[in-house]
């Protein structure tokens, strides 16, 4: 899928306010959306940066977007538990999956976190749908109204090659 | 050396109707919820360190409205990368307040190492459009008559404040979902 059609599906569902940390997995995707008038980005310095910034979206009636990739989880535990989850804040994680399929696939700092993402977020009560490109708007609608339904975050998994 | 309940209580008489004001965990949102409880103020019940981003994602998603964040030397440290971040995106409407006593005074007054660093210092290098320190009461009245006018970016009052803590202050009472439901009105809310 090409960068300008993966933003048009988000930007038709309401996600032009975004905060985030780069991931390859996105490649000309950033560049894209950071030329994007209609989208307002935040370059956070860490991922529950962009997680505090990008929930103030959701006061003001909309959803705010957070890219990252997978390892930054570990940097929104604490956020997702005591903040999100707790007053029930959504909003939208779209998440570059490194490692994806464990070892000898990416580099090893990848390979734990790779394997553990999805168990990760399901324990932690956060659904999540993986991209697949010729499904992505069913797909995401899915996920966005779980995310509406229950008032909590949702995660948005992208693996590497899935835009270009 | 002010005391930080008389701080926040000073803080809390200058704050506008239309003003948002983020409080961070600890005995600060308690003090803030005690001295003067209004549906514009979220507690930050827990999370420590997010409040300045929170901050900062309200304050550029709300220009029309002036944003308050009160919190700690520990809060701050916590969260040290978010400061250059608020100074470089230069929202006009954040003030950003860090009411410091040195300590980690919630869980048994362990000091910090802001005793050693100076807040103000790292809040001018990072390019914030107003800092100042103040350590009485005169200063810190000053510092919010000032922060009534509109300048060009955030700004960053450090608040050396005294550890005094309040014997039995009450947990903020609302519930979670409470707190976010009347604060959201708020920031929708024209006046």
């Amino acid at each position: 899928m090409d960068s300008k059609a993966f933003w048009e599906i988000l930007k038709s569902r309401g996600i032009t306010f975004v905060a985030g940390v780069p991931d390859s997995t996105f490649g000309d995707a950033y560049n894209y959306m950071v030329d994007d008038p209609e989208i307002t980005y935040v370059p956070a310095v860490r991922e529950d940066v962009a997680l505090g910034i990008a929930s103030a979206a959701y006061f003001s009636g909309g959803l705010g977007g957070v890219m990252m990739q997978n390892s930054g989880i570990g940097n929104i535990v604490n956020p997702l538990t005591s903040f999100s989850l707790m007053y029930k804040i959504p909003v939208l994680l779209i998440v570059g999956w490194r490692g994806f399929g464990g070892p000898p696939n990416d580099a090893p700092e990848h390979w734990i976190m790779g394997v553990k993402t999805p168990e990760i977020l399901d324990l932690l009560g956060v659904p999540s749908v993986v991209m697949e490109p010729e499904s992505l708007e069913s797909d995401l609608d899915r996920l966005l109204a779980k995310i509406k339904q229950d008032s909590v975050p949702g995660a948005l998994l992208v693996r590497s090659g899935m835009i270009s | 050396m002010i005391d930080r309940y008389i701080a926040i209580q000073a803080i809390m008489q200058r704050v506008e109707s239309n003003d948002l004001v983020l409080s961070t965990t600890g005995m600060i949102s308690r003090e803030v919820f005690v001295t003067h409880d209004r549906p514009a103020n979220f507690y930050m019940i827990g999370s420590m360190g997010l409040l300045s981003s929170f901050g900062l994602g309200l304050a550029l998603q709300s220009p029309g409205k002036r944003v308050f964040v009160l919190e700690g030397d520990g809060s701050a440290l916590m969260s040290l990368g978010a400061m250059p971040l608020i100074a470089t995106e230069r929202p006009n409407n954040l003030v950003h307040i860090i009411l410091d006593n040195e300590a980690y005074e919630s869980t048994g007054s362990q000091p910090s190492i802001s005793s050693k660093v100076d807040l103000a210092e790292i809040g001018k290098s990072c390019g914030y459009a107003y800092v100042a320190r103040v350590e009485d009461m005169e200063g810190l009245e000053g510092v919010l008559e000032d922060a009534r006018t509109t300048i060009s970016g955030p700004r960053l009052i450090l608040v050396k404040v005294g550890i005094a803590p309040i014997k039995d202050i009450p947990r903020v009472s609302h519930a979670p979902t409470e707190i976010r439901d009347r604060f959201k009105a708020r920031v929708q809310s024209a006046s």
